[in-house]
């Protein structure tokens, strides 16, 4: 008990508390539909609907198979523990460009866009110079880099709108968003890079393994055999690290963080708050496409192109993994991975019993909405926690021995015998 | 040309009813970021009325003996329910960002999230596809209006308005267009619309007269709710052959812009509304559409790729916004939660 109290007593173990509150309740809700509709279709009753639950609390521990008796087996299953490593990945650099953006007072609802344009930026350079003649690590570099570039002009975009014109960041980033699908589909309609050598395939670009501009595995699938998880992950921790850095350590990091609480407060200390609104997205945009970057240059993902019409779920999710890591750069590596572990769930429900994926969307929703409020729950919190601190309890008696019609308890036993007999505090003393 | 009009208003009067629920919600303080989820979860309960019903058998007489009045009525059922659904889902946003105090744009992002992944996780149990469409039949048989019904034969012509108005339209896309009309009116024409805009310029003032602020910014949403709710069931009928499948592609959010471009204001959320419908028309219909009817596809012939006019909307909204945000004027509290004791 003690301890809790210790953790609520400052700032960041509240937060951490309030995440965890907000994560607890995704889950909760998640289970509870998971077993209302279960039991309300007859197909699925009682037990289909108790192994739903039971893969959504603990899905990345199960295994393949069901056992002969048909129950859900569970155990260490390195095939999953490496795919959350992998699906993390992207999480994690699209969490940090929310974070980043959010820092600044801007919410990045356009990392989905930049994700797109990272992601064509990268596989053009990645698939269209020959490896024959150039050292594959080289176009893999390069790749990357003109991924991040793609992102940075593209995020420079919503933040030149709101740095210039007053725009709303939000509409604008929907609006590039939308953009971005329907340029990127355009793009790699007419490039060049379409899979045509495996046939049954369509709307498919090569993957970068087709000319060996792979991420390096970096040992890591010796860790997870079975698994795709590279070093990209590794990367995307290392990114976190920096951006950390950036924001608490640096000048500039102050800058967009003075940015973020008042626009013009920060304009009057002299520092340029225009320019630092679109470094802010440019920075958050180049994050984000990254994470395509890195995701569709691991070798063993394809990238579906006609995508005009549907966006990348990374993106979106890039926004709880920031609110859940309260906008903490290294917090966002484990709250990505908490996310990834999610969708793990959601893959294995659709594998094993009636149920599908997007309830973990639902519980990712459930989530966001709480994060809503995590401020109020905060509050809530601290006015608990400083209910049982020493200090404010002595205050608290204190004020309350000091009220008007409260006389110090001595004195009343001599002035006034009745309302002792009424005053339980003052009988007990 | 006929074909072009008859389109641009299948498109443009859903995207002016949900910009107006963005108005009502905006008026009263609140920013409504949910539209496009709202939209989403009201074309889905809107269809799943559709099939439930036909499933029960209570229209097939009436499908049968071609009675469209009943039909029009079914329709218009369809609409109400999707309103009410829409409504309580709007409930959601209300709840956090008045009583909570939430971050709005977070709160509507979270039902942005949670619309198209419940809707889809149902969809998926219900139909076993990503698909919900109806139990009978199609949109068009059930809901549309055709010259056969006036008496006109096949090759029997209407003239030009009961060609563009009449024959092979719905008229959900009228009722939505009477609705955005008498609502505009209670908005601003009516004590409580003066009540609810007062709620989003200044909270503490309309409260020191007596002005309930809390049930004034409930009022707004949920009505907002409502009519994205009905806007997004006329959607999903009239331009998605009335199937539901976790998607408006951004229509809710083309709706934000056209409220932006509008001004918060009705009449000039009409003429962006016309606007972007056009766009959004032309991108739907590029490859038929025979503007000045000489029988030629000009559009298509000129061989500009589909994805210059797909992506046409969304730029021409950018454009848009660019040019007319320095004469833009948000309502003056939106967004910043109520609270009684500040200044």
């Amino acid at each position: 008990m003690k301890k809790r109290f210790g953790l609520l007593s400052t700032d960041g173990g509240r937060t951490i508390v309030a995440s965890l509150i907000s994560i607890v309740i995704g889950m909760v809700i998640g289970a509870l539909v998971v077993l209302i509709v279960g039991i309300c279709t007859p197909t699925i009753g009682l037990k289909g609907a108790l192994d739903g639950v039971r893969i959504i609390l603990g899905g990345l521990f199960v295994l393949g198979e069901r056992t002969e008796a048909g129950a859900l087996a569970f155990g260490f299953n390195s095939v999953s523990m490496g795919n959350m490593l992998f699906r993390a990945m992207p999480l994690v650099m699209t969490g940090l460009s929310v974070a980043i953006a959010y820092r600044t007072g801007l919410f990045n609802i356009g990392a989905a866009g930049q994700y797109l344009m990272g992601t064509l930026a990268s596989l053009f350079v990645a698939l269209s110079i020959p490896s024959a003649t150039v050292p594959a690590w080289i176009i893999w570099t390069l790749a990357l880099l003109a991924g991040m570039l793609a992102g940075a002009l593209w995020g420079a975009i919503p933040g030149l709108l709101k740095a210039l014109l007053n725009i709303n960041e939000v509409i604008a980033c929907i609006m590039t968003n939308w953009l971005a699908a329907n340029l990127v589909t355009w793009a790699f309609e007419v490039s060049n890079l379409k899979n045509v050598a495996e046939g049954t395939k369509t709307a498919y670009i090569y993957k970068t393994t087709f000319n060996n501009v792979a991420t390096s595995k970096l040992g890591l699938d010796q860790l997870f055999p079975g698994s795709q998880v590279n070093g990209g992950i590794l990367i995307a921790a290392l990114f976190a690290v920096i951006v950390y850095i950036i924001i608490t350590k640096t000048t500039f990091g102050y800058e967009l963080k003075a940015c973020g609480f008042n626009r013009y407060a920060a304009r009057y200390a002299g520092i340029h708050d225009k320019r630092n609104i679109v470094l802010s997205m440019a920075i958050a945009g180049s994050l984000a496409s990254l994470g395509g970057a890195l995701y569709y240059l691991s070798g063993n993902t394809e990238f579906y192109w006609n995508t005009y019409q549907t966006l990348p779920g990374e993106g979106f999710n890039g926004i709880p993994v920031a609110l859940l890591a309260a906008n903490n750069p290294i917090a966002v590596i484990f709250t990505a991975m908490f996310m990834s572990m999610l969708s793990i769930c959601g893959t294995r429900l659709s594998q094993l019993t009636a149920f599908n994926e997007y309830i973990t969307n639902v519980i990712i929703a459930v989530i966001v909405y709480m994060s809503a409020f995590s401020l109020i729950i905060k509050m809530f919190l601290g006015r608990h926690a400083r209910k049982d601190e020493p200090l404010v309890q002595a205050a608290v008696a204190l004020t309350e021995s000091l009220k008007p019609g409260k006389a110090p308890p001595d004195a009343a036993k001599a002035s006034d015998p009745k309302p002792i007999s009424l005053d339980k505090g003052g009988a007990d003393q | 040309m006929s074909l072009l009009i008859q389109q641009t208003l299948i498109y443009a009067v859903p995207l002016m009813v949900v910009a107006l629920a963005g108005v009502f919600a905006e008026r009263s303080g609140i920013i409504n970021l949910a539209l496009e989820g709202i939209m989403i979860f009201g074309a889905f309960i809107g269809v799943m009325f559709v099939r439930l019903v036909q499933q029960w058998g209570w229209f097939t007489a009436a499908y049968a003996a071609k009675d469209w009045v009943a039909m029009q009525g079914f329709a218009l059922l369809a609409m109400f329910v999707a309103a009410f659904f829409g409504c309580l889902f709007s409930l959601l946003l209300a709840f956090a960002a008045i009583n909570l105090r939430a971050d709005q744009t977070i709160g509507g992002t979270a039902l942005n999230l949670l619309a198209p992944a419940l809707v889809l996780f149902l969809i998926r149990i219900i139909a076993q596809q990503n698909t919900l469409s109806m139990a009978i039949g199609d949109s068009p048989s059930w809901f549309m209006i055709k010259k056969s019904m006036f008496g006109y034969g096949r090759t029997a012509k209407m003239g030009f308005l009961g060609s563009t108005f009449v024959d092979k339209a719905y008229p959900a896309t009228y009722v939505c267009l009477i609705i955005f009309v008498v609502m505009s009116v209670l908005l601003y024409k009516t004590r409580f619309g003066l009540r609810l805009r007062s709620c989003g310029e200044n909270p503490q003032a309309s409260d020191s007269l007596g002005i309930n602020v809390m049930k004034m910014r409930y009022s707004g949403v949920a009505i907002s709710g409502a009519l994205a709710g009905m806007g997004g069931f006329v959607y999903a009928m009239t331009t998605a052959n009335c199937t539901a499948n976790g998607d408006v592609a951004g229509f809710g959010f083309l709706a934000l812009a056209v409220m932006i471009f509008g001004n918060w204001k009705p009449l000039n959320i009409v003429g962006a509304a016309l606007l972007f419908g056009v766009f959004k028309c032309i991108a739907a219909l590029y490859g038929s559409l025979d503007i000045n009817g000489d029988g030629v596809y000009w559009l298509k012939e000129i061989g500009v790729s589909p994805n210059f006019y797909r992506l046409l909307p969304y730029a021409i909204t950018l454009i848009v916004l660019a040019f007319t945000s320095k004469s833009s004027r948000a309502p003056k509290a939106e967004g910043i939660p109520y609270d009684k004791g500040s200044r």
